[in-house]
This record gives structure tokens, sequence and C-alpha cells, in this order.
């Protein structure tokens, strides 16, 4: 029994006798290991603790919050959280109702990160960097290896008692080549919900990495423009996730009349092949979890089926504001942030296009592979490609720097004319939202074919 | 800390015990109204140890465990890499100003009438646009003690405003925003509203862009956003060690525009981000980055330092775990070109407010690329409309080799930079036509 455990009983049935409309605290602590690799050696191994938590009300529509790393003094924190929500607060409150489960969640792994001895994590990252190092032209290298373990209690005033362990793994590798004074850079980002497998036996994909990277550094650069443009799996995730996931979530559209209106239920966003998924009750990946942050079991929800918009992602406030169902995204990455509407596990699903026939006909476009970031202002979303070719008569020919894509979302998806059979999760990414960066995520999709899309370069 | 200290000194050769401890309350407002008020307290103590001439580390967020943290540190010495520096001895550190106590005595009462101000203000220019805003205030401590009697400890005040407006007139989203932070109070919010009312204006209409080369002037965001990144990690001591830094074997080298010049202060009065010693205890100091031009020193830690065979400058700062080279506050020297001549001189152009998604690309190479969110077309010396769906490219270091000009007038852009507007002859333009 360790202290969250003590101070969650503590809290069980005391927060329904303080005034206000709703109230819920969180109480976690964490572990963690970090390794980093800078040029030839390992630069720093490291381990992190972490215990606090945090109390939040709601008062007539208004929310206080409070975090901490200090147990004392529970019942002034929550009544500084009530005090506060009652500041803010001059309206109704609008909350989904969730009937209060009591539940205990812990997971079981094959090969469980936390239970390897550093020694042994260490193996496997000298061999990828010895890997990196035996390509010539190689300058440098990066490599990040963070594993985390999490336990959080979460206690609410409706009588909700929720112990969650939760687990995981990211690796980030970087190959870095330098030639002239110009340096060109190929990174890897792998990550899992606590299988330290999904990290083990990548030796050929980052020779694959680094030897791209020094092809890179004589490769020309694009011609900046519009382009039809095939997307790998990995990168057709972070596209979907840029470009339609964000706009998906309910805060930014429930209480702005414009955005509802762009965003009505019923809508065509793209072509009948179109399917959008998001859920953290799709298993096993690394946005997975059996309940969010605000005790709402998670879901798998359409967002876009045959094309036309069926769903969006919601926290309890924005689904009783829009009169929908609360679909379980509400999450805070620790304890020092309130839940916000995020993504978790996002995906295009599957249809029957091949590779070898999406690109078959097109005459001249850019095959983009793998990726580096990707953002959205919702209206325009940009993302950047790890590896990009061009496409000549049918045919993958020569490389290019990688690229940058952008476009605006309400044009983009309807400009999506193929997709492919082959649905691959991208399960290395961290999503950044209202500071709360990097929330572990997945992504994924088939090969996708975009046409009118905007290329930046030369 | 103490007790840390010396349960460390047990095991190890040398050890340091840094604690950082912050008190944060903001209020937020969401859809032009008042929503939220959070406030934070937390706790963090990391120990360093050299241990067989090896670093390992350990930190806590909260009660931190004396012998538990003394254990992971221990544990993690084993495949640390090797110490290239000791820690610093007692020394005397400059007064550096970052404490105000009248800011954790603002009233929120106060921080609530400051963000209904601003928001008054931009909705009665522009009904129909949607404010959210952000007012905080914040007390940080820091204190390090290490084995060979080193110790400091100082105090920052923070208080900051935001204002982000969004306006969508059918599929068209317009984003503005703007931002302060000072060690002082901020007593007032015209400087941003009105920063977020000349955008509107500015942006009423929508300005066709063609595709090809045009001259641009990067505003104080725009510089900030678009051109730092790349120099940052480009005058990183590490990535100058590793040989992954276009700048690494130019010292002395002329390789940007003889007006250019830019360097790392962490001793300025009054700014959040300075402090009279880095996050080991090494004397900040104000480091010249680029000298006319000509590429003059770069930003160290003491382990790179000792690595490099030269000094720490005093930019081992924090993030997750162990030091690393940092800047503090980058500055660009003004220059003499008013921004109303810049627009004056161009016939066509571009002025960039607001990149999306610039630090994306080949930052370690000087590449730059992104969708402006924010940016407006010039033509015959007048501001004629904002542009869309257009993408600038270019490399940072062909882009200063030759300016047309810089600014006159400089300002901060978030805790981090103080920049002018810079004026650059040519840069690559995609747009959708």
């Amino acid at each position: 029994m360790s202290q969250i455990d003590d101070v969650g009983h503590e809290l069980t049935g005391l927060l329904k006798y303080f005034d206000a409309d709703y109230i819920e605290a969180h109480l976690e602590e964490r572990q963690v290991s970090r390794i980093v690799y800078r040029g030839k050696k390992l630069e720093s191994a490291g381990r992190e603790t972490a215990i606090g938590g945090n109390v939040r009300a709601l008062v007539n529509g208004g929310w206080g919050f409070v975090s901490f790393n200090s147990f004392d003094k529970m019942l002034d924190k929550i009544e500084m959280a009530v005090g506060q929500a009652r500041f803010t607060g001059k309206e109704e409150s609008k909350l989904a109702e969730v009937p209060p489960r009591v539940d205990r969640v812990r997971r079981r792994v094959a090969r469980n990160a936390i239970k390897i001895p550093l020694a042994e994590k260490k193996v496997t990252l000298d061999e990828y960097n010895e890997v990196i190092w035996s390509t010539p032209k190689i300058q440098t290298s990066i490599i990040g290896y963070g594993d985390s373990h999490k336990r959080t209690i979460y206690v609410n005033s409706a009588g909700s008692y929720l112990d969650q362990e939760r687990l995981d793994v990211t690796l980030r590798l970087a190959a870095i080549a330098s030639a002239n004074g110009d340096v060109q850079q190929v990174s890897l980002s792998l990550g899992s919900t606590g299988d330290f497998g999904a990290i083990e036996g990548l030796h050929s994909k980052v020779k694959e990495a680094a030897e791209n990277a020094v092809r890179m550094l004589s490769a020309p650069q694009v011609k900046g423009g519009e382009y039809t443009v095939v997307l790998d799996p990995v990168l057709a995730g972070v596209f979907t996730h840029e470009a339609f996931g964000h706009l998906s979530e309910s805060d930014f559209v429930y209480e702005n009349d414009r955005m509802r209106e762009l965003m009505v239920l019923g809508k065509q966003f793209g072509g009948p092949e179109l399917n959008i998924v998001d859920g953290a009750a799709v298993s096993g990946l690394r946005g997975s979890f059996k309940y969010d942050d605000e005790g709402v079991p998670a879901t798998k929800t359409y967002l876009i089926r045959e094309g036309k918009l069926v769903g969006r992602l919601h926290s309890r406030e924005t689904a009783a504001k829009m009169g929908e169902a609360p679909t379980g995204n509400a999450r805070s990455i620790d304890y020092s942030y309130p839940p916000i509407v995020r993504m978790t596990n996002t995906y295009i699903e599957p249809r029957n296009v091949s590779f070898g026939d999406m690109i078959a006909d097109i005459e001249e476009g850019v095959y983009a592979r793998n990726w580096y970031g990707g953002m959205t202002s919702m209206e325009q979303f940009t993302f950047s490609a790890g590896e990009a070719y061009m496409i000549r008569n049918g045919k993958i020919v020569e490389q290019v720097r990688p690229v940058m894509l952008s476009g605006n979302v309400f044009t983009t998806l309807m400009n999506i004319d193929a997709i492919g059979n082959d649905l691959d999760m991208n399960q290395g990414g961290g999503c950044g939202k209202g500071g709360q960066s990097p929330l572990p995520v997945s992504n994924g999709s088939p090969h996708i074919r975009i046409r009118h899309c905007l290329v930046g370069g030369k | 800390m103490e007790e840390i200290l010396a349960r460390a000194r047990k095991v190890a050769e040398q050890a340091e015990v840094y604690m950082s401890t912050a008190e944060q309350t903001r209020v937020q407002f969401e859809t032009n109204r008042l929503k939220h008020m959070q406030t934070k307290q937390s706790t963090h103590v990391t120990l360093r140890i050299i241990k067989d001439g090896k670093i390992g580390y350990a930190s806590s967020e909260g009660a931190a465990d004396p012998l538990a943290l003394v254990r992971m540190a221990v544990e993690t010495a084993q495949f640390g890499q090797e110490a290239k520096f000791d820690f610093p001895s007692a020394g005397s550190y400059p007064e550096v100003a970052t404490f105000d106590r009248r800011v954790e005595a603002v009233p929120i009462e106060e921080m609530a009438r400051l963000g209904e101000e601003m928001i008054d203000a931009v909705t009665g220019h522009t009904p129909g646009i949607l404010c959210e805003s952000e007012i905080a205030k914040a007390v940080v401590t820091t204190s390090l003690i290490n084995s060979r009697g080193g110790q400091a400890s100082h105090k920052t005040t923070v208080f900051s405003m935001g204002l982000d407006g969004n306006l969508i007139r059918g599929t068209d989203m317009l984003f503005v925003w703007e931002g302060e932070s000072d060690c002082h109070p901020i007593m007032q919010s015209k400087t941003i509203s009105s920063a977020v009312i000349k955008q509107l204006e500015l942006a009423k209409t929508i300005a066709l862009v063609p595709s090809r080369p045009l001259p641009v002037i990067f505003t104080p965001s725009g510089v900030a956003s678009t051109l730092l990144p790349p120099l940052m990690s480009a005058f990183n001591g590490k990535m100058v060690l590793e040989g992954a830094s276009p700048v690494a074997k130019r010292v002395g080298e002329r390789i940007f525009d003889a007006s250019f010049s830019l360097w790392d202060d962490a001793t300025l009065s009054y700014r959040p981000s300075s402090r009279p010693c880095d996050d080991e205890g090494v004397t900040s100091q104000r480091t010249a980055l680029v000298e006319q031009g000509r590429v003059a020193h770069f930003l160290y830690d003491l382990q790179t330092a000792g690595l490099a065979n030269t000094r720490s400058t005093g930019n081992g700062i924090r993030r997750n775990g162990l030091p690393a080279p940092s800047a503090a506050a980058l500055v660009i020297a003004t220059g003499k070109l008013s921004y109303d001549n810049m627009v004056k001189d161009m016939k066509e152009g571009v002025i960039v407010e607001h990149l999306l998604g610039a630090g994306q690309g080949n930052v370690l190479g000087g590449d730059f690329s992104g969708n402006v969110l924010l940016g407006y077309k010039v033509e015959n010396g007048k501001v004629v409309g904002r542009i869309k769906n257009a993408i600038i490219s270019g490399n940072v270091y062909q882009l200063l080799k030759q300016v047309n000009g810089i600014g006159s007038e400089s300002r901060w852009v978030g805790s981090m930079v103080n920049c002018p507007h810079l004026y650059c002859p040519s840069v690559s333009i995609a747009a959708k036509g």
C-alpha cells in the first residue's frame, strides 16, 4: 500500500460533501528510466520518480484545479479548488452523466520493460548505435530511450474509484550524416505500452535509416508546388492525426457556432471509401487504456464513415454541451495538468487498392514515407516526411530531400482518391496540445494517394 | 537537500543536489469568458553524482527518499559518461535581479480584470471573434549545493499574459495572437490588445500570392519561430562537438551579413530566463554567438565544455534530467531600417508573422519550411491583405548571408528571444494556385 492508496481511500466518500457541482481527484506515482546516446557512447542514464496529485472542481460551469506534490492538508486543497471554481463559474454546469465505477486495472506485458535491468537494455541500444556508426559517412547519432510505469487513482464525487496501471516505452533513433557543411538526419520513432519486445530486432530498419541519411546528402530538393502524393502508412497516420484528428476534438468545436456548422454530422468530408476511427478501446496500442482521466470507459469511435462525418471526440463537458455521448477521450499527461480532449489511437481503415496500382497511373508525383513532425491550425495542417522520392510514369525514381506537405483540412480529405490494403500503425508518436506534450498516441493508415497536395521545396 | 548530499558523498567522489520549487496561479478565459483557474505547487529534486569517474543521476518530483535517490544515481552511474569536469566550488555570483514581490500579491480579481479588458477590446473591434486568454503569475525558487562547497540559490517571479483570437468566416480560419512575459507584474493589457487588433486590421482581406521567390520581412515573431531554431541548434556546444553543426568549423568566418549580430545573455535584469548562475552553479554571462556576421562563440555546459577542451559559458540548463547547453535569452542586434521603411521598399513581397510547422524539417542543416499561418502581401509599398495556403521554404544560412535590412526596433517574443524585424531579399514560396 503506498501513499496514494491511503489518500485515495481518505477521499472516497468525502468529495460529495463539498459545495460543488462535481469534484474529482487524481493521485499518481510514477517511475521513469531514460537512456540517451549521443555520438559513439552512452551519454546519460537516469532514473526519475514522481508522486503527486490534483483536485478538480466544477461550480456553475467554472473549473478550479489545484495540483501538488505533497498530500498534506488535503481538505484545504479541495476547498481551494472549489473556491477557484466558484470564482470563475457564472453559468449552468453541464457534465455528461457517467455511472460510477470501481475498478482496478493492471497491465500484463510479455517483456515488461520496467523489469528488465538497465544493463540488458544497454546491450540492445549499443547494438543499434553500432549499426548506425558502421555506416560510412555518418557524422553522429542520437538515441533516446525511455520507459515509464505509472499508477493512478481516480476518485470522484459520484463514487467512482479507479486504480489503473499504465506502462509506456519510447525509442527515438536519429542517424546524422554530414558533408561539405550540409547536415541531413533520418529518425525512427517507436513505442509500445510496456513491451520491450516492440523495440527489439530493429537492426535492419536502423541500417536503412542510416544509409538513407547519407543518400540524402546528395539528393536534390523537390520543386515546390502542387503534386499527387502517395503516403506510406506511417506518414499517412500522422496526416490523419494532424489533418483530421485535431479537428475532431470537440473542445475546439463545442462553443464555436461557426465550427459547429463546419463540423455538422452527416456532412461529406471524403469519398465513400474513407473511414476514420479513434479509440482507446482498440487494444494493445500506444494510446489504449480502459478508462480515461474522467473515469469514462474507453470506446472505439467512428469519426468518418463512408466519407461522412459521424462522430467526434469528447470530454464529459463537451459531450453534455453538444448533446452527444461521452467517448472516453479526456486525458491528462500527468497529475499536474487537467484532462482535456485528446486523441488515442487514430487510423484510416484499409480498403483494397494495392500499392502497385496506386502509383501506376501517376505521371509525376511524390512518394513520401516515415515522419518527422506534424502540426495543425485546424484549417491548415502541415506534416513533414522523413524520406521522399519522385514518382514518374508509374515508377518510384529519384530520391529527393525530405519534404514538408501542407494543405487545407476541408479540401484535402476530398482529394484522397485511393486507399490501400495494408494498414500499419505508427506507435512512436507523442502529441502536443495545451502544453501537455508528449502524450502517448498511435496513428496509422494503409498507403493512401492524395491529389493536389501542396509540397514545400525549392 | 543536505541529507541527500551527505549520503551521496559516502558512495561517490563528487555529488550535487539541485532543487526547484514553484507556485503558479493561472486565470484562463475560453470563448470570451472566464472559465478556469489553476494553482500548481511543485517540488523537484535532482541528485547528480560522479562515481568511479562516471556520471549518474536520479530525480524526484515530490518528496524525495534520500536512500532511493542515492541508490538510483549509483545504479545509473555504472553506465554513465566519464565526467570531464568538477563541480564548481564556492564562488560569488553577480547580482541579477529577477524577483519582484508585487507579483505574488496581484489579486486574482485583477488578473481576471486584465483578461476581460483584453477580450473586450478585441471583441469590440471584431465582433464574432472567439478569444482565449491566460494570465499567470509564478514564483520559482532554485537552489543547489555540491560536494566541493559550491552553493547557489535564487528566486524568480514571472508574470505572463496572452491572448489567442480565432475568427471563422465560411471555411476560412484566422488566428491572431500575442503574449508578454516579465519578472514584474504587467499592469496593463493595451500592448497585447493593440498588437492583436493590428493583426486583425491587416488581415481583413485575403490577397493572392504567386509561387516564386519573393522578398520577405520576418516580424519579430516570424524571426523567433522560423530563423532562430536552426541557429539555436547550430550554436549548441554539443552539436558543435559532434560535428552536427554547420558552423562548427567556421569560427572567425563572416558567413552572415555584416549587420547581423546575435548573443545570449543570462544577466539581463528582470527577464524570466535570467539568473546569477546556471543549473550547475556556473556564473551567468553574456556570450556573443555572431559578431558582425562572424561566427564567434558557442554555448556550453560543464561536461560538454570538458569534452571540447574549453570553459562552460554558464548555459547548463536542466529540462528532463541532466543539464545540457541551452540559450537563456537570445538577442539580435537592431539595425537601421524602420519596419515602415521596409514595407515601403517592397514592390512585391510578403510579411511573415506566424509560421506553422517551421521547426520540423532539417533543422540541423538550417532548413526551414512552414505554412504561413499569419502573413501579409505587400504591393507597391503597402499591405494589401492576408495570404493563405502558402508554404515558405529556405535555409537560414543562405538567407542571412545577405539581408536587405535589420529593423531599428526590437521586442521580446515569449520569455527568451529579443529581436527586430528582418528584411530578406528572396525566399521561396509555394502557393496553392
